[in-house]
């Protein structure tokens, strides 16, 4: 008997502005475009929450106020929550009055939705423990399973995660990580006890990616087809269904019918008295792990390939990544609020999927994503930023120099 | 049977002033290796005597050349034609329209002479000998546009050469646009029907496998790179269609964050003295070198020196130098204004008039060696799509549908 989890990534970049070598030294504001252009980050908020965020959530407060056995996950990252804050908070109201019905958990990720643990494991680990304080300011609860940025794992990922005293983690049910295996399944960590969540990549994909595809022969998608999918699994324990919440007005129109597939389907699942929904805890309750999953090299749920070369690929990207998280211990020791706000920012992985140069295979669904003309701008603008960044620290170390400096002859003089 | 075609072009390696003659030789010569047989009439002696089809391609006399004795100056800016500029007003040679009714006299007889099965002119100046050749033969024409008056004038349209472009495109069977920049053109500002137009991209021939930068002079070139200089390069004719003097305020806000950067202007060109003024008046000359119009051995050791080509063109039909320069492994800034940029991905792009941010790429490429790494190999690979051989395909879908009409 099938449990059907599902969970939304909830998720926006602070993005760059157009930002030139001549603006260094001069400008430090680097997330505040203005103009009519696709980097205007309160522009996108605002356009969002109409297509998006906020009929979705009404949708389902209303789904949850009459299915009393449905259940929702999200993840908010901390850079998500601040803008609505900043930009919409009545959207950031309607995610809380959808916490406020008991039915909805919410799960723990890095503040800056970043790629820390690629390069800083207490850079990490700060930022896990940043987003938990956040989550439970804004909603009253604490997150107790993980999810990472665009479900990056591993077993070192896992091992940390436990060692937080998290009682389970999300990940991509990748064919290469499962092989003849099915993702319906809890698995665990081969060394701790850590229960692991595997998503159902075919099944979440006729949603998120095929739902409005005439070419796909399964077209149109039905709330009643659905569930029939999800009921021959019958003999399985979880179905984890995890995509974008964007997924909802954003990727898939309204006009689409994508709303009426939402509405009708917590109907259509519940009709078979053998399904019913789950959120990742009740399920770390409820199942038992089958086996242990050996996961040494990092799996995400990105791109055809499912690894981390969405964000680090070219030498873009990863120069950019390195130089970034080379500055760390010298801008946490600066002290300096903004510096170090802004150094976290530029963390946020949406950064380095924009450098990404895999036109191939993947090139459409990176355009469709990316605020810049191209991969190279996205790494220049970047690039620039960060050199104002550096040059924003040596000014800091300057004063720290001098006021040292200054104590110095102070205790000589005394 | 061999497709049998007569084809009007005027100008001819080693006797062009710029990208249209390399463009016809390495169509004509992939469409012959493809079987096909060509009659390539030129409106010039250009000292192509005797058995030039040998030299030109080893193997046969399959391509003829016929040439004609006339003096033509398809491009305003030859050096050698600034005196004869200045003194009439209009930018063409006083008697050029005169050569290129007689060029399409001659046409008309050889086109009664020869055995063929479709016409291909190339560019405006011998789109009237295509429509003569059409006349006498009833033979479909096809036109083949490397550019247009659009391009060429700067925005100051000579009439005369637009009438003839207007009519040849709206009598041809067939329409060639280097670019969907150009085909875009053609139909905005000639109103020609979109349905008539093909995009034939040109194709790149590669200079040789290696990529490594040639450690030899000119210009003490080496000299420069091993002090660590950067060396940015532009290739083009020195006239307002290529946009040099964008490329040089550019080199100006350059030099005021990297000061060890250098210079190169290939090319020669009607705006050359008002450039050298230009580059002293902006405090740089020191910085900028002009070496005139280079081919060959030389040119590719500029795209091998470089760190970066620029190409700065107001309006570009196609842009063959930036493939070129890619096929060299020396990574590219494009115009928008250009055919070019509408076909690559792997070249940074800009607006010619916005010299902020060409300054800004510049830069870029010269202090952020990742990119200027990812953009040689990614661009390297991308130019190698852009062949003869998939052009000249292309030509003859088209003229086998043409045929069979």
């Amino acid at each position: 008997m099938p449990s059907v989890c599902l969970y939304f990534q909830v998720h926006q970049p602070r993005r760059l502005k157009q930002y030139r070598i001549f603006d260094i030294g001069k400008d430090h504001s680097y997330f505040n475009e203005k103009s009519e252009t696709n980097r205007n980050n309160q522009a996108i908020i605002k356009k969002i929450a109409q297509k998006c965020y906020l009929p979705a959530n009404k949708l389902l407060l209303k789904l949850l106020k009459k299915y009393p056995t449905f259940r929702i996950t999200y993840s908010f990252s901390g850079v998500f929550l601040d803008q609505l804050e900043e930009y919409y908070p009545e959207v950031l109201k309607s995610f809380q009055e959808l916490v406020e019905t008991g039915h909805v958990e919410i799960l723990s990720e890095t503040y800056y939705h970043s790629l820390s643990f690629l390069y800083s494991v207490d850079e990490f680990i700060h930022q896990i423990k940043l987003h938990s304080k956040r989550i439970e300011e804004v909603f009253g609860v604490k997150p107790k399973i993980f999810r990472n940025t665009e479900l990056i794992y591993n077993n070192d990922i896992g091992k940390i995660v436990g060692s937080l005293g998290y009682k389970g983690v999300l990940a991509e049910g990748a064919d290469h990580i499962l092989q003849w295996r099915s993702p319906n399944y809890l698995y665990k960590h081969p060394e701790i006890n850590l229960p692991l969540l595997l998503k159902n990549y075919k099944l979440s994909d006729d949603i998120a990616f095929r739902f409005s595809s005439k070419d796909w022969p399964e077209y149109p998608l039905t709330a009643d087809k659905f569930s029939q999918w999800i009921s021959a699994l019958q003999n399985e324990d979880i179905a984890c269904l995890f995509m974008d919440y964007e997924t909802f007005g954003e990727h898939q129109w309204e006009d689409t019918g994508i709303f009426n597939f939402l509405g009708a389907l917590p109907e259509e699942i519940l009709k078979n008295q053998n399904i019913d929904f789950i959120t990742p805890s009740e399920a770390v309750k409820r199942y038992k792990p089958v086996a242990e999953l050996d996961i040494p090299e990092y799996v995400s749920w990105a791109d055809t390939e499912r690894d981390l070369s969405a964000w680090l690929s070219n030498p873009m990207q990863h120069d950019a990544a390195f130089k970034l998280y080379a500055m760390e211990e010298d801008v946490l020791d600066s002290g300096d609020k903004q510096l170090i706000e802004d150094w976290r920012r530029l963390q946020t992985s949406d950064h380095f999927y924009y450098m990404c140069t895999k036109w191939f295979a993947d090139g459409d669904v990176h355009k469709y994503f990316n605020p810049y003309e191209s991969p190279y701008e996205a790494f220049i603008t970047f690039m620039n930023v960060l050199k104002d960044l550096k040059l924003r620290l040596s000014k800091t170390d300057q004063i720290m120099i001098e006021d040292i400096k200054e104590k110095l002859v102070q205790l000589t003089t005394n | 049977m061999k497709t049998r075609v007569l084809m009007f072009g005027w100008e001819f390696p080693p006797y062009n002033s710029g990208g249209l003659g390399v463009a016809c030789h390495g169509l004509t010569k992939a469409l012959v290796s493809q079987d096909i047989t060509i009659t390539f009439v030129l409106p010039k002696r250009m000292g192509l005597k005797g058995d030039i089809p040998h030299i030109l391609f080893a193997d046969d006399d399959i391509l003829n050349i016929h040439q004609i004795d006339t003096l033509l100056y398809p491009y305003i800016t030859s050096s050698k034609y600034i005196d004869e500029r200045q003194s009439i007003k209009g930018g063409y040679g006083k008697n050029l329209f005169d050569e290129v009714y007689r060029y399409a006299l001659h046409a008309r007889r050889i086109a009664q002479q020869e055995q063929f099965d479709i016409i291909h002119a190339h560019e405006w100046l011998s789109f009237p000998a295509g429509l003569a050749a059409k006349s006498v033969s009833g033979k479909p024409l096809i036109v083949h546009v490397h550019a247009t008056e659009y391009d060429r004038s700067g925005g100051n349209i000579n009439p005369m050469v637009f009438n003839i472009e207007w009519e040849a495109l709206q009598k041809a069977d067939e329409i060639i646009a280097v670019s969907e920049y150009t085909k875009q053109i053609i139909i905005d500002q000639y109103g020609i029907s979109p349905n008539k137009i093909t995009v034939v991209h040109n194709g790149v021939t590669p200079f040789d496998d290696n990529r490594q930068p040639l450690i030899d002079k000119p210009f003490s070139l080496a000299e420069l790179k091993q002090s660590g200089a950067k060396i940015v390069l532009f290739v083009g004719r020195l006239t307002l269609q290529k946009g040099p003097d964008y490329f040089l305020q550019a080199a100006k806000k350059v030099l005021e964050f990297e000061p060890n950067t250098y210079f190169l202007i290939a090319g020669s060109g009607d705006m050359e003295r008002e450039l050298i003024e230009k580059t002293a008046q902006l405090g740089i000359s020191d910085k900028v070198f002009f070496t005139g119009f280079l081919r060959g051995e030389d040119l590719k050791k500029v795209y091998r020196s470089a760190d970066l080509f620029v190409l700065s063109s107001v309006s570009e039909p196609f842009g063959i130098t930036t493939l070129e320069s890619m096929i060299n492994g020396t990574p590219v800034l494009v115009s928008k204004q250009s055919g070019v940029a509408g076909a690559l991905q792997h070249a940074l792009k800009v607006d010619f008039w916005d010299i902020d941010e060409m300054a800004n790429k510049m830069l870029a490429v010269l202090m952020y060696r990742p990119l200027m790494q990812s953009l040689s190999e990614n661009g390297y690979q991308e130019a190698q799509k852009f062949t003869w051989q998939q052009a000249a395909e292309k030509c003859i879908r088209i003229y086998e549908r043409l045929v069979k009409n």
